[in-house]
């Protein structure tokens, strides 16, 4: 690990900001604990569902309040592959031929993952972590093809004590959430769900963890409908240990 | 210029449909995995794979900056080896063509292989009203044909069916064949043969597509797995080819370098069992052939897409491989998109041939995964395009309106921190109440989408930034 302490702006990500706070608070320990100084600049949304529904304008809004917010840092990370691949891979197009796309770009450059951080440009090996359950890893589209994230979270996962990886079957298929196209096309999204549920549901694992609320959201949402006894985490929440409150979707003990 | 049979527009019901039958999500099943599984063991053999695509890649884009100079030069090789070139704008038009040549034959039978542009113009139909029988004769094509219905699949026509159901439909039609095979996959394989056979000798055309149009020599080349391109072509007198513009490669090696990549990633062969390179009529010492040779070289929306953004769509080989990998496709198969170009190229393809008025649905129903990007041989930003098309959706005012002003609404919301803050966390708060005894939402009138099928988590109460501002620290 290298010794001067960067500043790291954490991009919380509306699901995570609204739905689950505990990652947040989790993704920060992570990081400090990885030698890094977090902010949490104000932020809303990174313009993602805007952008995917063939509304630029209103994404290119969206998109320029996060570029300010967050430009003055060494890195931005986020606890999801799907704004981080918003901000590496669409930010740049986006505004391409704009005023701002060098800005943009810039930002692309200094923003990960959370566990690809950590353990890429961190050098973490272990979090010193303790989970005493098999898991299985979902891994996200965004995750896979967009911000870089495969080894990383197994790695991490690895050097829990406690903890046991069964990989899943056809662990490159989409779990059908894909933003907007989850409440556009329910159907076609809640059969892909429940495809991605049984391959999850048959490696046998006590959890099933991915480093995307959205994935993790629509997962829980079919295991829990279909009273599956398999329980969903965010990875976050794993590696640093805080897995004492209820598991996502599961009621306050 | 129009798509035969398009009935996009009726996407949602079809993906329903799809998706309530159990028999065909089992048949859809049987292709998970299965192609793909076959094309990354092809891709692994072959260490070269991604310069290759490199290299295909390239060759399309150069056919693609000097389209007319090779079209040119393609016609003037096919010419000065005795076949005529046809250009068609659109359907209408290379239907007249192919029916005219048809009746100058005297034609009433003719085979067909296979051609996606034969079904994109809806020849069957047009020859059948003229009196002239057309007989599918790939296999998949064939069964499909019979069934009445269209392909589901870009390589396996008849992927959305199972021998339970094809021997039922031969059942059915082959009531002149003396004595059925069995119904295994030999015995049904034995009785198309022999319906086949006789349809082949009896035919005065023989339609065939091309996979890809040598500029440098004039030939045109197909490859199947059954050899009844070649028998189309053969036995009978005239030779027709059906083909879109953008299937010209400059010389006979550029050909040659595709067909390495296509047969790899359709099937997972290093190459197809028959690879068929024709070239005029016969020859006065030839053995065989047909007396004349025709190519029909058809546009219908191709020029247009050229001129556009989305012409990286043109560099497509059909080879299927984005439909193998893309997770919409396994779950409501082809025939679903209403098009005959179906899975992630056929949401691309469709609308932008056709226009989106009644193609919509299909650049909107896909989750972007990407894998359709990640497996396509020609490097064809497929999620690229489809958010392209969404965007030139938004911009005729043509979405949703409640999907629209929700967006509106959220991004307002978004662009303005001061606005964010107190909303969001004043809902959350809400939205906890609710659902902190069984931590999911009950149904609420705007949730319904989600809630009909899934539980909804619900948030775990202030929302992280409100709870940071206040001080809270891990
Ligand atoms: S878009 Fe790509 S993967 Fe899909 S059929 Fe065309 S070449 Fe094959």
């Amino acid at each position: 690990m290298s010794d001067t302490r960067p500043r790291v702006a954490l991009l919380v990500t509306c699901l995570v900001d609204l739905f689950r706070p505990s990652v947040g608070f989790a993704a920060v320990r992570l990081l400090e604990d990885a030698g890094c100084d977090v902010e949490v600049p104000a932020q809303s949304c990174c313009g993602q569902p805007a952008y995917n529904s063939g509304e630029r304008h209103l994404a290119m809004k969206v998109a320029r309040t996060m570029l300010d917010a967050l430009e003055p840092f060494d890195y931005v990370v986020a606890p999801s592959g799907s704004c981080t691949g918003m901000v590496t891979r669409h930010y740049p197009t986006l505004f391409h031929g704009t005023p701002d796309e060098e800005r943009a770009c810039a930002l692309a450059r200094r923003t990960f993952e959370l566990t690809r951080f950590l353990v890429e440009v961190r050098g973490v090996a272990t979090t010193g972590s303790r989970f005493d359950a098999s898991v299985t890893w979902h891994d996200s589209c965004s995750c896979l093809r967009e911000a870089g994230t495969r080894q990383a979270p197994r790695t991490l996962l690895g050097a829990v004590e406690g903890t046991v990886i069964k990989e899943a079957g056809d662990r490159e298929v989409c779990c059908g959430f894909g933003g907007t196209f989850a409440v556009k096309y329910p159907a076609i999204s809640t059969a892909m769900a429940q495809d991605k549920a049984a391959r999850l549901e048959e490696t046998g694992a006590d959890t099933v963890l991915s480093a995307d609320l959205g994935c993790l959201l629509n997962i829980a949402g079919v295991l829990r409908r279909q009273g599956s006894p398999m329980k969903v985490r965010h990875v976050a929440e794993v590696l640093a240990g805080e897995t004492a409150g209820p598991a996502i979707g599961e009621p306050d003990p | 210029m129009t798509l035969h049979r398009l009935t996009s527009e009726r996407f949602r019901e079809g993906a329903d449909e799809a998706l309530a039958d159990a028999e065909l999500q089992a048949n859809l099943a049987r292709l998970r995995g299965n192609f793909l599984a076959r094309r990354a063991r092809a891709r692994d053999s072959l260490p070269e794979f991604d310069e290759l695509v490199d290299e295909a890649v390239g060759i399309k884009n150069h056919v693609l900056e000097h389209l007319d100079t090779y079209l040119v030069a393609f016609e003037e090789a096919v010419e000065a080896s005795g076949g005529t070139v046809h250009w068609a704008r659109d359907d209408a038009e290379a239907r007249r063509i192919v029916l005219n040549i048809c009746r100058d034959a005297g034609a009433s039978t003719v085979t067909k292989g296979k051609t996606m542009v034969s079904e994109e113009i809806g020849l069957n139909a047009w020859l059948e009203q003229a009196g002239i029988e057309a007989v599918e004769t790939d296999l998949g094509e064939y069964i499909v044909q019979l069934a009445g219905e269209t392909p589901s699949h870009i390589i396996a026509p008849a992927i959305h069916k199972n021998r339970r159901q094809i021997s039922a439909l031969f059942n059915h039609h082959h009531t002149n064949l003396e004595d059925r095979e069995s119904d295994d996959l030999d015995g049904l394989l034995a009785d198309a043969r022999q319906m086949l056979r006789g349809r082949f000798l009896a035919a005065d055309v023989g339609i065939t597509g091309a996979n890809f149009l040598v500029a440098e020599t004039g030939q045109t080349v197909i490859v199947t797995n059954e050899g009844n391109g070649d028998l189309t072509q053969l036995l009978c007198g005239v030779h027709v080819v059906l083909a879109g513009i953008e299937k010209i490669v400059p010389t006979l090696e550029d050909a040659s370098t595709l067909l390495r990549l296509l047969a790899r990633s359709a099937t997972g062969q290093d190459m197809t069992s028959y690879t068929t390179f024709s070239a005029g009529p016969r020859r006065g010492e030839d053995h065989d052939g047909p007396e004349a040779f025709h190519v029909v070289l058809v546009d219908n929306g191709r020029t247009g897409l050229l001129a556009g953004p989305n012409r990286d769509l043109l560099r497509c080989i059909r080879c299927g491989c984005c439909l193998n990998a893309c997770p919409v496709y396994a779950k409501v198969g082809g025939h679903a998109y209403g098009s005959p170009y179906s899975g992630p190229v056929g949401a691309a393809l469709t609308p932008s041939l056709a226009g989106l008025a009644r193609t919509s649905h299909l650049p909107n129903a896909s989750s972007l995964c990407g894998r359709c990007e990640e497996v396509c041989p020609m490097r064809i930003p497929l999620p690229g395009i489809l958010r392209r098309l969404r965007d030139e959706e938004a911009q005729r005012g043509a979405s949703p309106p409640v999907m629209r002003t929700g967006l509106q609404l959220w991004s307002v919301i978004a662009a303005r921190p001061w606005l964010y803050h107190p909303l969001t966390s004043l809902t959350t708060r809400l939205l906890a109440l609710m659902g902190r005894r069984r931590g999911h939402l009950p149904h609420l009138p705007f949730t319904g989408a989600w809630t009909r099928t899934r539980d909804l988590a619900s948030p775990a109460g202030a929302t992280f930034q409100s709870r940071w501002k206040a001080g809270e620290r891990p």
